[in-house]
């Protein structure tokens, strides 16, 4: 072997970055199939609780979304698949019988730190959200994640009108989140005092949410009918 | 190599090199993810995991690396291994993975892994680096333990998520914040400050004294 000379060669380095990322690469696809399983049981358990969590009589779920052209399609498999642009995904909820027990939905907007995003129930019996749950939010411990341990706000869910309006396209009243002791009608939700950001994000991550989802699931309740 | 040395090798990053308190590595996330006990651990065995992981990989190949490209395959072999853990973190439990966020993703520039790469594991037999990089990962874990420690308990009256205090405990919020990071990473540095201080004293003390009785 001749003497190391003073800038390796370009081949030489060529060679090594392509070992190095070969074994790199095994590894990579190694530690990705064997942990394939696992992650997807985990997405899917932890969407179950959360929707499990806003409609209680629910004991099993199916995934749908709304089409562009009106009308909703049954998901099948679920995951990470890609969602056409525009459609809105939301999940069905059985009772213990099979029957249809509520709509669970995601809506999201920013809050004081980040995102916040929660999932609500929809009872289509009465028109109107039943209850929420966080899926995810950074917002300050003591003060913005009251919007699930203050009982006044969390009552503003018991029955938030969503109803539409005739022409079923968009809501008749606009979810709105009013300031602390000024809620008049039901479909207003009364602010916490002291953490009105993060109660804003809710009342407009359910409006947004609502307002895209609602106009197309209604007209197609039917086709949820209970669990084949 | 005789045990003296791999003993060394080991203990240097738990106490004399410590990543944390001594060297005052790998700050972010020191700061950002000791809320609590269990993401604290977590972060750490993911950190020391990669590091022990990379420092081996990084030592089997330092005679084929040259020396022109050494840090690009560093880079791509220690985020080999972060992708590895980020996708076992996710099939572990999806709430750890969302309170550890980004950070998890971010170890790969964590300054302790290329450090000991560029530092130790390049120059030395597979073995010896392996330990040395235990060594740094045992020492960054019992960092981020002792902050996270103190804060949970400050911060929400609770250890590894098991309530000490009761319900009448109204929780130091600040410190679950980011300031309560700072706050707790200075008092340790001081305790750790003061502790070198006194040492350094007592030896010049002592040193004295042989001088005098010479």
């Amino acid at each position: 072997m001749p003497p190391a000379p003073p800038a390796s060669p370009a081949i030489g380095m060529i060679r090594t970055l392509g070992l190095v990322s070969a074994i790199c690469g095994l590894i990579i696809v190694g530690a990705y199939q064997s942990t394939y399983d696992a992650v997807a049981a985990n997405k899917r358990i932890a969407t179950e609780r959360a929707v499990f969590k806003v409609i209680p009589a629910a004991k099993s779920i199916a995934e749908y979304v709304t089409l562009t052209g009106g009308g909703i399609e049954r998901r099948v498999g679920g995951g990470d698949g890609a969602l056409a642009p525009g459609a809105v995904k939301f999940f069905a909820a059985y009772d213990e019988s099979g029957k249809l027990a509520g709509i669970a939905a995601e809506g999201a907007a920013k809050g004081y730190a980040d995102t916040v995003r929660i999932m609500f129930g929809y009872s289509p019996a009465c028109q109107c959200v039943v209850g929420i749950g966080v899926v995810n939010m950074r917002e300050t411990p003591g003060i913005g994640d009251k919007i699930i341990t203050d009982k006044d706000f969390v009552a503003n869910f018991n029955a938030l009108d969503t109803k539409l309006n005739k022409e079923l396209s968009a809501l008749a009243n606009e979810v709105r989140t009013v300031k602390h002791g000024t809620k008049t009608n039901p479909w207003q939700i009364d602010a916490i005092s002291g953490a009105t950001i993060t109660s804003r994000a809710v009342g407009r991550a359910i409006n947004d949410s609502a307002q895209a989802l609602l106009p197309r699931l209604v007209p197609n309740l039917e086709k949820l009918g209970s669990k084949s | 190599m005789n045990t003296a040395t791999t003993w060394d090798d080991f203990m240097e990053g738990i106490w004399r090199q410590n990543p944390v308190f001594v060297m005052v590595l790998g700050m972010c996330p020191t700061l950002a993810v000791t809320v609590s006990a269990v993401n604290s651990i977590s972060m750490g065995l993911a950190t020391l995991f990669v590091l022990v992981c990379s420092c081996g990989l990084v030592s089997l190949l330092r005679k084929l690396v040259p020396k022109e490209v050494r840090i690009a395959v560093y880079i791509v072999i220690i985020a080999t291994f972060v992708t590895a853990v980020d996708y076992a973190i996710q099939a572990i439990s999806l709430a750890l993975y969302d309170a550890l966020g980004a950070f998890i993703q971010l170890i790969v520039v964590n300054c302790i892994i290329l450090g000991r790469a560029e530092a130790h594991a390049a120059k030395n037999p597979p073995l010896s680096a392996m330990v040395n990089a235990a060594g740094m990962g045992i020492g960054f874990v019992i960092g981020l333990l002792a902050l996270g420690v103190v804060r949970e308990i400050l911060g929400a009256g609770t250890l590894f998520g098991v309530s000490l205090f009761g319900a009448e405990f109204q929780p130091w919020v600040i410190m679950v914040l980011p300031p309560g990071g700072f706050f707790v990473l200075g008092g340790w540095l001081l305790l750790f400050s003061w502790h070198a201080r006194r040492k350094q004293r007592k030896q010049s003390a002592k040193l004295g004294e042989v001088t005098q009785n010479a």
